[in-house]
């Protein structure tokens, strides 16, 4: 069990959205706020609340993650929900949130390496 | 718990009598026959398929062989799916034995995920069971099993071993009653959809 490397400062409140590519509409009923968290040796991201909509998958938001952070694209990145489970790359965040999400976010944390097998 | 176990058998047992055909559009050095196998219903394609490439591969140049991936009626079969999911989401209505194609280039990466070894369908499962036991158990029975543990499951339904994995599984099933049960009961629903992700 690898720690959150994360320093002990509040996450910043402002809300992004990360570039939207599909031709849905922008409701606000189909975003829901995911929190995003490094593990380990993974840069951080300046902004760590995003609202993403619910029919996202986990692949595009590795994907955007990745480009984000500018990583090779050799380098993989594992996302984890509750610090326990990488969920399929097709499952959608919304989805996930209904299930996992709490106190109104979703959290999930990023890892360049496998962090919690 | 035990008089479940007849139906926790059936379940296991449950087979599909598969027939693979090679695509007819790969390059081969004689005519491919086609393969038959009984796939396990809880197992995953990928898995289960060892004998299949081997087969196919007897009549290929290796340099025409890339990664495996199958193929029902137009439809990439996602092997990340259980197989008996894949069948009766795709192909319930069929004639038996059930008729699949292998494809051996242009894999399709906007529909499959890559499988390029067992420990990748290994994470991919027991990812499944994590997810599974933090609604069930808010990770509990998952997190105080050790390593062995996990890879009994594992080995359980790698090598079709009923009680091997059951011996394990029961614990993540138990539900003690003064305790409230389970906090949720955890089920999928699959729906076929015709678009991987919804942006790409």
């Amino acid at each position: 069990m690898s720690d959150n490397a994360e320093s002990p400062t509040e996450t910043q409140k402002e809300e992004s959205q990360p570039p939207s590519d599909d031709s849905t509409t922008n409701d606000d009923k189909k975003k829901i706020d995911v929190l995003l968290k490094s593990v380990g040796d993974t840069p951080i991201m300046k902004t760590k609340k995003w609202a993403v909509d619910r029919g996202r998958t986990i692949l595009s938001l590795s994907q955007f993650i990745s480009r984000f952070l500018k990583l090779d694209g050799s380098e993989q990145l594992f996302i984890y929900v509750n610090q326990s489970f990488a969920p399929s790359p097709d499952q959608e965040v919304g989805i996930l949130f209904d299930c996992f999400g709490s106190d109104g976010k979703l959290v999930l944390h990023y890892c360049k390496s496998q962090a919690w097998g | 718990m035990a008089d479940d176990k007849d139906v926790l058998r059936d379940v296991w047992f449950g087979r599909i009598p598969t027939c693979f055909i090679l695509n007819q559009d790969e390059v081969t050095e004689r005519e491919a026959e086609p393969y038959y196998l009984l796939l396990p219903r809880v197992s995953y394609l990928t898995l289960v398929t060892d004998k299949v490439r081997k087969h196919f591969h007897k009549v290929m140049r290796t340099e025409d062989a890339e990664e495996m991936w199958f193929e029902y009626e137009g439809t990439p079969l996602k092997w990340h799916y259980p197989i008996g999911v894949l069948f009766d989401l795709h192909a319930s209505n069929t004639v038996l034995p059930w008729s699949i194609t292998v494809h051996f280039k242009n894999f399709p990466d906007r529909d499959l995920l890559h499988c390029p070894s067992n420990s990748v369908i290994e994470a991919h499962f027991m990812s499944s069971i994590k997810e599974a036991d933090v609604l069930k158990h808010k990770s509990q029975v998952v997190n105080d099993m050790q390593k062995k543990d996990h890879k009994q499951l594992w080995m359980g339904l790698q090598n079709d071993k009923f009680d091997q994995f059951w011996a394990m599984n029961r614990k993540l099933m138990e539900y003690p009653t003064e305790e409230g049960g389970f906090r949720c009961i955890p089920f999928r629903i699959y729906q076929v959809t015709f678009l991987f992700s919804s942006c790409v």
